[in-house]
């Protein structure tokens, strides 16, 4: 019998969906910073802040930053979950991960706030 | 007893082999023991198993590495003083290691990505295909991280 867990936690698909989604966001923004500084003879401060300044690439870089910290909640669970047994270790680990990684969030928010 | 398994190694079955456990609504629950091998060494690693432990590498090295991709994109981004500092440490050796590595992890992570959306779609997943693709990504890999290294250095 298959008991259907009625609950907030996400399912597999639903991971799987997100993490290919959240990757296809992450390559196009590094295929567009491999362009600029390929396209980009002399990156002086005022192109790089340039850049950043607009309000396009504000969002895109924003976007991205949320999207790498979706895909390694997902990606750092599954490793994780195949290696640490200990459940108090893992829950910890997880914990002090996706800190890490909503604190790539915050800066990137301050950082883009200012420029 | 000893029993052949798979790649040759011998492993290890105690004699009761199939434990019987009672569950709770009094169906029967097997317990079966399998061979546990995990000398790596008697173990083979084709082009897909490297490749595949290569992808989680990458991925969780990543995840570190961008400790220090944001704390140089936000110190340069915020003023000239930290633009000419990042450009600083770009010049010096422990940054360009630190830059090529990076670089180096995710190029690999994304060609392991886009393979595996590919394999996703239900190609390259027959043994030889998946080992080609392998190959293929990590030969790809290897020529790219050269190149990048020889820009940055
Ligand atoms: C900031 C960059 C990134 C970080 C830190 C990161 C991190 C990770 C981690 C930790 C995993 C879990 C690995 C595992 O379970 O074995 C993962 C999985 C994955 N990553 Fe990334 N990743 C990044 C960028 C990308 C990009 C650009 C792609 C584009 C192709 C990508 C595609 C994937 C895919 C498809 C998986 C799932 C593999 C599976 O289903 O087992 N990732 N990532
Ligand atoms: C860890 C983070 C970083 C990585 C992985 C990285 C990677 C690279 C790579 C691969 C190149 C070679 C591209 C080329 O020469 O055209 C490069 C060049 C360059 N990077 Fe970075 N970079 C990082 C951080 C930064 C930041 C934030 C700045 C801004 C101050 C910066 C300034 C430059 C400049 C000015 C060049 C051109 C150097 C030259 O032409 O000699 N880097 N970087």
């Amino acid at each position: 019998m298959v008991i259907n867990q009625a609950s907030l936690k996400r399912d597999g698909v639903q991971d799987w969906v997100s993490l290919r989604a959240t990757a296809v966001i992450i390559t196009f923004f590094s295929l567009y910073m491999v362009w600029f500084f390929v396209s980009t003879p002399q990156v002086t401060f005022e192109i790089w802040q340039g850049l950043f300044s607009a309000l396009w690439m504000k969002v895109f870089t924003f976007a991205t930053l949320v999207c790498i910290m979706i895909h390694v909640r997902i990606g750092l669970w599954q490793v994780l979950s195949d290696y640490v047994k200990n459940a108090r270790l893992r829950v910890l680990l997880q914990y002090l991960m996706n800190l890490l990684a909503f604190a790539y969030v915050l800066v990137g928010l301050f950082v883009l706030w200012g420029v | 007893m000893n029993r052949e398994t798979a790649d040759g190694a011998q492993g290890e079955i105690s004699d009761d082999e199939n434990s019987t456990l009672q569950g709770s609504n009094g169906q029967q629950i097997v317990k079966k023991q399998r061979p546990v091998n995990l000398q790596l060494n008697t173990i083979s690693f084709p082009p897909a198993a490297i490749s595949s432990i290569l992808h989680r590498v990458t991925g969780v090295a990543l995840f570190f590495a961008l400790i220090f991709v944001i704390w140089a994109w936000a110190v340069s981004v915020s003023s000239a003083e930290g633009f000419d500092m990042v450009v600083e440490c770009m010049n010096g050796v422990l940054g360009k290691l630190i830059a090529i590595g990076t670089v180096s992890a995710f190029i690999y992570h994304l060609l392991g990505g886009l393979r595996h959306m590919v394999m996703d779609m239900g190609h390259w997943e027959e043994m030889q295909s998946g080992n080609n693709s392998a190959r293929i990504i990590i030969g790809l890999w290897i020529v790219l991280t050269v190149l990048v290294g020889v820009v940055v250095w």
